[in-house]
């Protein structure tokens, strides 16, 4: 359950109520009537919908009664919005537009869903040859320009809205084959699906219990967006005159409007304006419910943060930056009152702005020191803000991040002074890479997918350094060999979804040191490794550390990592520094209560202290 | 890699074969009174006849279909049985027309949403509440309908542009351009909205992928983890859109043109289909088609191109 500070802050939720929804599905609809956009759209289609349904009450003409004797006239109160070149009334002929068009959109799309849907579930909770048939299907649908089709479809059928709707759905339940398809295909493997098998349930009602309740949201959504371009599709055709005559549409309003442009252009804009305001209506709903589920996910994120931690700190992020900012002058490069060390973080304090103007801290009054030469662990578990704070010294925290107190200094340096907000990037972006550089945690995301391992390593060389490309190249595979690897010249040349973990952290840690940093910041660089590896790489780091006399801050959630090669470690708890000193003190005499469940937790079963003698040869430097 | 374009052009193919018939057979379904209405309501039986030999109208409809398979294959799209124009050269001559107005669309398409989908994504903020109006605004009116709204504003009100083409092949290219500048603004608008909505969510989704934090430890640039990082991977989701766009816009450009008077693919597809001319139909519903196949196949090599897994697999 503590799963939490860290993903929360990345993810901040604007305008969330704080409500912990568990039930997502039933709040997805209160939520679409809080938001006023959702809230229009429904007006909108709703209005349109009561209009074309009593359109035979509330028209006050036929739809093809003409008036010779009244063309084109303006608005009175006996045609409200004035007669077309026939004299047939315009606001009536709206209506009955509405009517057909509105209809005209749902049987499109109950037939893109009718044909869509169910072949969707089938191939996705099935897969097989179904789905290989549906797929060949797709792409022949998938390939074909609608409006071409739909002329030839008028060719043979004649002039008929019902069967050119009819056609189009079938052209367009790709969409909703797709959408389906791979909903089912994502949650068919799911626990509880496999839970409702083993108790007995039959495949149809897994589907529709199930599976459906995944599907219907999306399918909402896409409903909208289809019955839109239906609404476009059709007015096109009868613009081009291609539909029944007889019959009042907007398409056919607007191609009468077009022809009479030079004397009444507004016979252009009733139409023009009806279609719009429906579709935008159709996109604003599709959005909103996007942005409702939306919602629900980030509750659901929320729910799961570690509780106790103060929320309030006072400080309002948008009178801050301006105001509380000191000018840069006033900021010393070098602090004469204390010691000097390679990075000082003093008093810092990190938070993240709320919905409610409050701000979230998630590190709170940390200070810590490191210099050239030693390892400082960071231990603490996931959400006691120790990531944070190693990414606020590399300057690489989420952009919605706030320093709310304290400083760093790297190498006597502010590169984030005292009353600053933000990590100053114009310093930092001098440090890093060059300076300061960083290991990540999970080796795989890490690296870009698109770019071989070579060009990864060499392209930062040739920017930090500025030296020649062939130059990085030698530095490059010479920096592969010293990290262990056997083949250097393959990997170089290898793309990263080629290579193993183990190899891939190897390679970052060649690219950590490539630009001979004085301080690399290595954020759980084993966690993500087999446990085999993770003592390689262990070894690794250790020995780059002592040959290259470069501090390191190390964050892990081990105590058996740091026992293994820190020198010093400091304990962090819900954002907060609880203790720090050198290993061997506070391994074997931790003062806190929380060092001490944390120790029992993380030591139990194991051999206690046997490793501790080895990697503290060098004394610590305290 | 020569052995991926063979199996895509295989498919292709198939496609083309399968849409074929599939038209070919709709067509079958309205050509009992083409004969009359070929020759008018005075025509005899005799005639009637004579021209539905002429036609090969007599034939068992298989049989019809393997003539104009084997005519086609060898390149030989037939004649129009209306106009008697061959349909080649009448394909020929309103190709270039049509095809410069999609491709300029597509591409001032992936340029412009490229540029907005990112600054909305980057800048987040007042800008990409700007984007997403504007969005739905795009998104609201069809492009036929923008195109009536901009004919009107901009060539009847204020007669800035011509309201009708004045373009042939022996025009100069200033003649083309002012021509098609409003066709085209009422083709890519909404593929613009909506490829710039898709760019935007690829770079904010590829913005917090831990390589680009990892990039800029590296002391790597924001320009450049932006433009050739980000970009790169964010891509593929816009090549998938803008290819499912030029699929659209095939067809919206028919009623472009209608708007515009241009003499392209547009009106000859709409007579033809509206006279059940079957080479007509046939000839335009297989060239688009063509294109449509030829393009899919580029996006995927070019996504093939961005994507080293892809390539691999």
């Amino acid at each position: 359950m503590t799963e939490s500070v860290e993903t929360t802050a990345l993810t901040p939720v604007p305008g969330a109520t704080g409500q912990t929804g568990t039930v997502v599905r039933s709040t997805v609809l209160k939520r679409l009537f809080k938001n006023p956009l959702g809230i229009i759209a429904l007006v909108i289609l709703l209005g349109m919908a009561l209009l074309a349904l009593f359109a035979d009450v509330l028209a006050p003409f036929d739809e093809n009664f003409a008036n010779i004797s009244k063309t084109l006239a303006s608005p009175d109160s006996v045609n409200l919005l004035g007669t077309d070149s026939s004299g047939r009334d315009v606001w009536s002929r709206l209506l009955f537009g509405a009517q057909l068009t509105l209809l005209s959109a749902l049987l499109c799309a109950a037939v893109a869903i009718g044909i869509g849907l169910p072949a969707g579930l089938i191939a996705g909770y099935y897969a097989g040859k179904f789905e290989a048939v549906s797929n060949w299907i797709v792409s022949i649908l998938m390939s074909l320009p609608g409006l071409i089709v739909l002329l030839t479809i008028r060719a043979a059928f004649g002039p008929s809205v019902w069967i050119a709707m009819i056609a189009f759905g079938v052209l367009i339940s790709p969409s909703y084959f797709r959408l389906t398809r791979s909903a089912v295909q994502s949650v068919r493997n799911e626990l509880y699906v496999d839970a409702a098998r083993v108790s007995g349930l039959s495949d149809l009602r897994i589907i529709t219990r199930h599976i459906f309740s995944v599907v219907r949201a999306p399918i909402i959504i896409q409903t909208a967006a289809i019955a839109g371009v239906a609404i476009a599709i059709q007015s096109g055709l009868e613009f081009l005159g291609l539909g029944d005559p007889a019959k009042a549409t907007w398409g056919v309003m607007l191609s009468e409007g077009f022809k009479n442009v030079y004397l009444t252009p507004t016979l252009l804009f009733w139409p023009a304006f009806a279609m719009a305001l429906t579709i935008g209506g159709l996109v604003l709903l599709g959005n909103a419910i996007r942005d409702a589920l939306e919602d629900g996910e980030k509750i659901k994120h929320r729910r799961t943060r570690t509780p106790g931690t103060d929320p309030v700190t006072g400080r309002r992020p948008t009178a801050a930056p301006a105001a509380v900012r000191p000018s840069r002058k006033s900021v010393p490069a070098v602090d004469p009152g204390t010691e000097h060390h390679l990075v000082k973080v003093t008093n810092l304090g990190v938070g993240y702005p709320q919905a409610d103007g409050s701000i979230k801290k998630v590190v709170d009054d940390v200070s810590f020191h490191v210099d050239r030469g030693e390892i400082l662990g960071i231990v603490g578990e996931s959400g006691s803000g120790k990531s944070q704070t190693a990414f606020s010294i590399l300057g690489l925290l989420p952009d919605n991040a706030r320093v709310v107190a304290g400083s760093i200094q790297f190498d006597g340096s502010y590169t984030v002074a005292p009353g600053e907000e933000r990590v100053s990037q114009e310093r930092l972006s001098k440090l890093r890479g060059k300076r300061i550089s960083y290991i990540p945690q999970e080796p795989m995301s890490n690296l870009d997918p698109a770019f071989t391992i070579g060009y990864q390593l060499v392209t930062p060389m040739v920017r930090v350094l500025g030296i020649s490309k062939a130059e990085a190249r030698k530095r490059a595979l010479k920096l592969l060999t010293d990290v262990g690897i056997v083949n250097p010249e393959r990997t170089f040349n290898a793309y990263p979804h080629e290579v193993s973990g183990g190899m891939a952290q190897r390679v970052l840690i060649a690219g950590a040191i490539s630009c001979e940093p004085a301080l690399v910041i290595a954020d759980e660089p084993t966690t993500a490794l087999d446990v085999t590896v993770q003592a390689d790489v262990l070894d690794l780091l250790r020995e780059l550390q002592q040959r290259l006399n470069i501090g390191v801050i190390l964050v892990t959630h081990n105590f058996g990592v740091v026992a293994d090669l820190c020198d010093r470690v400091a304990v962090m708890q819900n954002g907060r520094l609880v203790e720090e000193g050198p290993v061997r003190d506070i391994l074997r005499n931790p003062q806190e209560p929380y060092t001490q469940t944390l120790l029992a937790s993380m030591l139990e079963g194991k051999e206690p202290m046997s490793t501790l003698v080895s990697p503290l040869q060098k004394e610590p430097v305290a | 890699m020569t052995r991926f374009i063979l199996k895509r052009l295989g498919s292709g193919l198939v496609v083309l074969f399968a849409v074929s018939v599939l038209t070919f057979f709709l067509l079958y379904i309205s050509s009992g009174s083409i004969a009359r209405n070929i020759l008018g309501d005075q025509a005899t039986p005799e005639q009637l006849a004579v021209k539905e030999a002429e036609l090969g109208l007599d034939q068992p409809i298989a049989a019809r279909y393997f003539s104009w398979l084997t005519d086609a294959l060898g390149g030989n799209l037939g004649t129009s049985w209306f106009t008697s124009e061959p349909v080649a050269s009448s394909l020929a001559t309103r190709i270039p027309v049509t095809m410069t107005m999609v491709f300029a669309a597509m591409i001032l398409i992936a340029i412009i949403a490229t540029l907005i989908g990112v600054a909305a994504a980057v800048k987040r903020g007042w800008v990409d509440r700007v984007v997403q109006i504007g969005a739905i605004v795009g998104d609201s009116i069809p492009g036929f309908v923008i195109g009536i709204i901009l004919v009107t504003i901009l060539a009847i009100q204020l007669g800035i542009f011509p309201a009708t083409s004045t373009i042939s092949p022996g025009e100069p290219a200033s003649a083309w351009v002012l021509s098609l500048t409003l066709p085209v603004i009422a083709l890519l608008i909404n593929g613009v909205t909506g490829g710039a909505q898709q760019i935007r969510s690829a770079v904010i989704k590829q913005l917090e992928r831990d390589y680009v934090r990892t990039l800029r430890s590296r002391g790597i640039g924001e320009r450049e983890v932006l433009f050739r990082h980000v970009l790169r991977s964010a891509a593929p989701a816009g090549l998938t859109v803008l290819s499912l766009q030029l699929i659209g816009m095939l067809g919206g450009v028919v009623i472009i043109e209608q708007i515009f008077a241009l003499p392209g693919m547009g009106p000859l597809a709409v007579a033809a289909t509206g006279q059940s001319d079957q080479p007509v139909v046939m000839g335009v519903v297989m060239y688009t088609v063509a294109v449509v196949i030829l393009v899919n196949l580029i996006v995927d090599l070019l996504n093939g191109w961005l994507n080293p897994k892809v390539r691999a697999s």
